[in-house]
């Protein structure tokens, strides 16, 4: 193995170490945290370790927390700020979902509290998405669903009760497909 | 023609209707062309003549900062509805109404990457477990440490927290600075963003010694070698170190954080259960 092969083999070993074990409360890696652990090139180091990732379903998101870059290629400094995870590339069938220990109600709740949040320009009030969830789930379960959404980091809520997306679906969720394959069925 | 002083009142009756509906596009997420700029606009200029007193121009004020508020809703509107995401919530909202829960998740899976993660021990932190476990006082021994309660609050004078060795005897400007460097230190091994969680800087391996760091943190960020970052939402408070000692020079008025550091706080710490 030459040498350059093999200094890319241990950065993507350590890259593996720090996208696939949780360190912090939340998943993910900041792009300054791999530029120090990996060095400079860390964004090569990555889309490496992407292609090793396809035939395993897997793939490393990059996901800007703050604003978005204005050019399609990002600069490094708009990378450091950007957070990265390890995600599955494909998708999930039904019965595998059910695997991953989420039941089809929350499932459909989840999906629903997101579409609607979407449509709503990223920002909905708590009892309309409460409303909405009613009409496919008993009421009891509504409320604590919300909770669990919220606690799981898919939504936040401010303390006029308007429900936001949070971080983990701006990472899991594709918005724009979820919107078109909802319209589309 | 009607008197001033009656004038006047209309025109703060009139200015406040405006800032309600105002705050309430903005709060209840209401449609932003609800609100009839041009005719507010001829509001606020049809009364600004009347305003005299200090208050009136600051309701005249905050009307137009509402306003200003509405209008930037609605250029967010229309950016919105311009993206590839826009879509009528009224048409969303009917197609779920008809759609099967299976049909809704199957959608959803189609748009769904979850994150891959491990939540599993190493041999290296079960060394590091281990070790711990050692040096830990028996609970006996730790408990008889603390005081019992129902003891009459006061103020402590400084050599009353030396005796209680909650201070140490040697210059507190130089125990301070050992304290900041200590925390830049600490922010650049275990810290993220140039910050460390409160909780993960002060608490230590027993009570005392933690109201020892959270006092001396307190003088930190009094005498400007640090500030506190707090996320109320989040129920997170960080702690960032500066690089140099800040001296403060704006008139900005400065405002008191009180955070509790209660045993039970401490013991929840201790059992991994609080937020930074």
């Amino acid at each position: 193995m030459s040498k350059r092969k093999a200094v890319y083999a241990s950065k993507m070993k350590r890259a593996v170490h720090r996208l696939f074990y949780r360190r912090h409360k939340k998943p993910g890696v900041k792009g300054w945290e791999l530029r120090k652990a990996l060095g400079s090139d860390y964004p090569k180091v990555l889309s490496i370790l992407d292609e090793y990732l396809k035939p395993l379903d897997l793939q490393v998101k990059m996901v800007f927390e703050e604003e978005k870059p204005t050019s399609e290629k990002p600069t490094l400094e708009e990378l450091d700020k950007a957070r990265f995870y390890i995600t599955l590339r494909g998708e999930l069938t039904p019965k595998e979902a059910k695997m991953v220990g989420w039941r089809i109600d929350d499932l459909a709740g989840l999906a629903i509290t997101i579409a609607y949040i979407i449509s709503k320009k990223g920002k909905a009030p708590r009892k309309e998405v409460e409303e909405l969830l009613r009409e496919k789930l008993p009421g009891w379960k509504v409320g604590l669903n919300i909770d669990r959404y919220i606690r799981y980091g898919y939504i936040t809520q401010d303390e006029n009760e308007q429900l936001y997306l949070d971080w983990r679906t701006r990472a899991e969720v594709d918005q724009k497909a979820l919107i078109d394959l909802i319209l589309s069925k | 023609m009607q008197p001033k002083r009656e004038r006047a009142k209309i025109g703060r009756e009139r200015l406040q209707r405006v800032i309600e509906m105002c705050k309430a596009v903005e709060e209840r997420s209401l449609d932003p062309f609800l609100v009839d700029v041009d005719e507010i606009i001829r509001v606020v200029r049809e009364f600004f003549p009347e305003w005299e007193q200090p208050e009136d121009l600051c309701l005249d004020a905050e009307a137009i900062n509402r306003l200003a508020s509405v209008i930037r809703l609605q250029s967010e509107w229309v950016k919105h509805r311009s993206t590839s995401l826009y879509t009528d919530p009224f048409l969303l909202e009917e197609k779920i109404k008809r759609m099967e829960k299976e049909a809704i998740v199957e959608a959803f899976l189609g748009a769904w990457h979850p994150i891959v993660e491990f939540e599993q021990i190493s041999l290296h932190s079960l060394k590091e477990a281990l070790r711990y476990w050692e040096s830990l006082p028996p609970l006996k021994d730790r408990w008889k440490e603390f005081p019992p309660p129902g003891e009459a609050g006061g103020a402590a004078t400084r050599e009353e927290l030396i005796r209680l060795r909650i201070l140490q005897d040697k210059a507190f400007t130089e125990e301070l600075e050992n304290f900041w460097n200590e925390l830049k230190r600490l922010v650049g091994e275990r810290g993220e963003n140039g910050r460390i969680g409160y909780w993960d800087f002060v608490s230590a391996e027993t009570y005392e010694e933690t109201i020892h760091r959270a006092f001396m943190t307190s003088f930190l960020v009094t005498y400007g070698y640090a500030t506190l970052e707090v996320h109320p939402l989040e129920e997170e408070i960080f702690i960032r170190p500066f690089e140099r000692q800040q001296r403060r020079i704006t008139k900005k008025q400065l405002v008191s954080i009180p955070i509790a550091i209660t045993l039970e706080e401490w013991m929840k710490w201790r059992k991994g259960g609080v937020k930074a």
